[in-house]
Formats: C-alpha cells, structure tokens, sequence
C-alpha cells in the first residue's frame, strides 16, 4: 500500500516536472534546432527526422519491446541469429536486417523489422510493412524462434542461476553440510521461501514437490528482474510472452497436481445450498483462469511501468538542458532505481507467494 | 489487449517455456535437490546435537541427583550406624548394671542366709552353753544351798509365805 502511494508521489511530481519540461522546451526548440541540428534531430530509419523528445519517446518504446540484436551502444551492437518458420526452416544472421532498419532475404522469401512491435512480418522486396485500420501490422507473420535479446538473457540468467546454485550444492559436499561461495549469502532466501511461503502456504506435508518450481521461479523473475535495471536494457518480465509462460506453468502445475478436493469446491461447493453450489461452479471455475492471468498482469504491468517511470525521468535529464533540472531528475531517476530494485524483489516475492497459495489450494485436503 | 496481443511474440513464449521447463529441471537435479537435501541433514544435525546436549545436561543432573542420594544415604548410614553403637553402648552398660545388680543381690541374699544360719547356729550353741552353764551353775548352786539346812527350811517357810500372800 505504501509503496503504491510512493508511487503515485512520484508519478505526480514527474507530471509536474513534464510540464515545466515541456515549456521550457517549446521555448529553446528552435534555437536548438538551429545551432545543434545535429543533437535533436536523429535519422529513425524512414528518413523523416525526430524532434529529441520524439527520440527519447522511440527510445523508450523500443528498450519495452524485445529485439532482434543485442543493442547495447550505438556503437556495439551483436546481431543475433534469426530463426523463422516459413514452410521450411529460415535461418541468417539478424545483420542482414541492419538494425531493422532494410529488408532481408533468405532462400528467396522478404522479411522485415516492424518498428511498432519489433516483430519479423513477411514482405515483397521492397520491404513495405501494411497496417490495419486500428494501425497493427496485417503483413503474413512467419513463426518466429529467433533468438532474441530477452532469449539470450534468459539463457544467461539461466546460466548463472545454475552456476551459483549448483556451486553451492557442491560446496554443502565439500564443506561438510555448510555452504561456501557466492551462493551461501541467497541460501537465507532459499530458506525463506521454504519456511515462510510454502510451508505455511502450502502445508507440511505437500510442500516438497513444489519447492523446486518456487524456488526456480523466485530466483528467475528476481534476478531477471534485476538484469532489467542495468545498462544492458533488457526487460524481459516486462514483456507479455514470458508472464504468460511463467503464469501458464503456475496454472498447469495447480491443476495437474490438485485433488479431488480442489475439484470439489469448484464444481460443488461444499456447505452452501445447491442452488447456490450451481451459480459458483461457474465463477469458481473462472477463478482458477482469472488467477494465473491476474500474476500474467501483474508482473507484466509492474516492471514495464518501472521501466517506462525510469526511463522517462532519465530522458529528462537530456530534455531540460538546464544543470537544475537536469540534476533534480537525475536525483528523482537515482530514487527510483532504488525503489525498482525494492519493486523487483517484491514482485519475485508475490509471483512465488501467489504460486504458493494455489497450490496449498490445490494439494489441500479438507475434512468434511 | 488488442496492443498486448499484437506485441505478444510466440517465438519468445516457446523459449522461454523450454528454457525454464529445462532450467527447473536442471536446477532440481544439481542445486535445489541437493541443496534442500544438504540444509535438511543440517537442521537435523542441529536438532540432534542440540537434543543430546540436553541429555548429556539430564545425564550429569541425574548424576549429581545420584552423588547426593548416595551422600545422604552414607550420611544416614553413618547416624544410623551411631545410633546403634550408641544404643548398644547404653544396652551393654544397662545390662551390666542389671547383671550386676542381680549378682549382688543374689550375694546378699547368701549372705544374708549365710549370716541367718550362722546365727542360729550360734543361737542354738549359746542355748547349749547357757544350758551347761546353767545347769553348772546350778549344780553349785544347789549343792552350796543344800549343804545348809537352816536356809532350805527358811526358804522353803519364804516361799509358802509368798503363796499365801498370792
């Protein structure tokens, strides 16, 4: 609750700043444009030239969305190997797409970068990509299995989860029974999560088989999440793809391995009068979608907010081009880095917890 | 929804289905298992080593209880003990005192028997000689008074004097 309000604080008086931003901006605009066209004006790719509020806003846009090579300066950037599905198997480097900005080729078919949603679409030689009248791309979309930027982080933070439990699960051999190493400052957590989130969740007795899922995904969305607040600029909880794979195993995992009880209480509630059993089967039952999607959401929503608060404010920094404003968001950028970092462990600890609790709903057995 | 859907990359979900799928299992095998496994055995060690501790702490308890029950009752032994002695010591001298009381008493008694027949004895040898004597003393007696007639007449004249007096 505190933390919302925090938040609100914040994101009012980033509004405030906005406009104060805003208006001295309209002010220098065309000075600036006269004497460093060079700095405000930036080549998007189409040829048209953007303002430098309009950059920060594409910039911003595009750190949300995943990508096809691993952008990290201007200056070093790793193409990354695309993988479609296009009847038959596509397989070329993402530098033939020249950081989206040209058509590629391969075995004879086009494909090209969306900038709206950083997806391949199919296209003619040209490289045009069509919209709708809502302004999505209508282009054939081949299946893409690329591996991209967020595909390689996950693989990295995958790595290093493996590394540092693994090591420490050597060391306890080692060591006689007392972890060593980098590991043992997070074997704490990994208490934690077993004595305060799923035992109490979901009881003594079921607990075990649930604790390596717990486990993998606190540590998961937490060091994801914290990869997300460095440079590297990825934000791969804050993409919908990975909460909804993350939410979707939470879901397949309760319901593969609840009992018959769990059943029960959806479709027939017990201790509640038969017409009223007959009118909850069907919310009960949305219930157990609405849950996984509700976590999908939540996290989903939660870090690409924090992402685009942050960014905003640091891209402040560059509109207001006065030392006083310039350091104050700075400052306010600085805060809420911390905050984020705060934000980042929380929403591991609420996906675990949420987890945790529809389980313990699911390997309940009551006494009736 | 329409912007999540259209932003919602399926190549990304499917990575990151297996890749996670593949990294639990991974880390169930080589970390969390073992590491589960690891922090389990040392609770459990600690709980032992704690709950032996408590019984070494039980076992020295009983032993000091036990050190003291043996004290008390070697000390009550020890009471006891000179309490008979003492006892015994009162009974031996009381005994002694009774034996010897008895003793003396039966000593007396032969004395006094001893003395009451001597006595009779004696008694009956003083009548014996009393008698001798007497009748000695008498013989002369009789044999000086008879020899003068005169007297035995006035005696005799006395003494019927004295009945007719009587």
């Amino acid at each position: 609750m505190q933390q919302k309000k925090l938040l609100n604080l914040l994101t009012s008086l980033l509004l405030i700043i906005a406009f104060q931003a805003n208006a001295q901006h309209e002010e220098e605009h065309e000075i600036i444009q006269h004497n460093n066209a060079q700095e405000v004006a930036h080549d998007n790719g189409h040829g048209e030239t953007l303002s430098l509020k309009e950059q920060i806003k594409a910039d911003i846009n595009h750190h949300l969305l995943d990508a096809h090579d691993f952008h990290v300066t201007d200056y070093l950037t790793f193409p990354l190997p695309i993988i479609l599905w296009d009847n038959g198997l596509h397989v070329f480097s993402s530098s033939k797409f020249h950081h989206g900005e040209s058509v590629a080729e391969s075995n004879g078919n086009y494909y090209a970068i969306s900038h709206g949603n950083g997806h391949i679409y199919k296209t003619d030689s040209s490289g045009v990509i069509h919209h709708n009248e809502k302004g999505y791309e209508s282009n054939e979309k081949p299946l893409d299995l690329s591996i991209t930027k967020n595909v390689v982080m996950i693989i990295v933070t995958s790595l290093i989860l493996f590394l540092l439990f693994g090591g420490l699960a050597r060391s306890y051999a080692k060591n006689g029974g007392i972890g060593k190493g980098p590991g043992r400052f997070l074997e704490p957590i990994i208490l934690y999560i077993r004595d305060e989130i799923a035992i109490p969740n979901i009881g003594e007795k079921h607990y075990k088989k649930y604790m390596n899922y717990l486990l993998t995904i606190f540590f998961f969305i937490w060091f994801v999440n914290l990869f997300g607040l460095t440079p590297l600029g990825v934000n791969i909880t804050g993409n919908i793809a990975v909460t909804f794979s993350l939410a979707i195993l939470t879901y397949f995992i309760t319901t593969f391995t609840a009992k018959k009880d769990y059943w029960k209480h959806i479709f027939w509630m017990p201790g509640v009068p038969a017409p009223m059993k007959i009118i909850l089967a069907p919310i009960e039952l949305l219930g157990t979608f609405i849950k996984p999607f509700a976590l999908m959401i939540r996290l989903y929503a939660n870090m690409k907010a924090g992402h685009v608060v942050l960014m905003s404010i640091i891209g402040l920094m560059f509109l207001f081009k006065s030392w006083i404003g310039s350091s104050l968001s700075f400052g306010l950028a600085f805060g809420l880095m911390i905050l984020e970092l705060l934000v980042a462990a929380l929403q591991a600890y609420i996906f675990t917890v949420l987890s945790a609790l529809y389980f313990g709903s699911a390997a309940e057995e009551h006494e009736h | 929804m329409d912007k999540l859907l259209n932003e919602f990359s399926f190549g990304l979900f499917i990575w990151q289905t297996l890749l996670f799928i593949a990294l639990i299992f991974l880390l169930r095998k080589y970390a969390w298992g073992p590491i589960l496994n690891a922090v389990n055995e040392r609770e459990e060690g600690i709980k032992n080593a704690l709950a032996e501790a408590d019984k070494a702490r039980q076992e020295i308890q009983d032993i000091n209880a036990d050190n003291e029950r043996i004290l008390n009752e070697a000390r009550a032994e020890r009471d006891t003990m000179l309490k008979e002695a003492r006892d015994m010591k009162t009974n031996l001298i009381d005994e002694a005192k009774d034996e010897a009381k008895t003793q003396a008493n039966k000593l007396m008694e032969q004395a006094k028997a001893a003395i009451q027949s001597e006595k009779l004895s004696a008694i009956a040898d003083i009548k014996s000689q009393v008698a001798n004597l007497s009748i000695d003393i008498a013989e002369k007696v009789v044999k000086d008074e008879l020899s003068d007639k005169n007297k035995q007449l006035k005696l005799v004249e006395q003494l019927l004097g004295e009945v007719k007096l009587n």
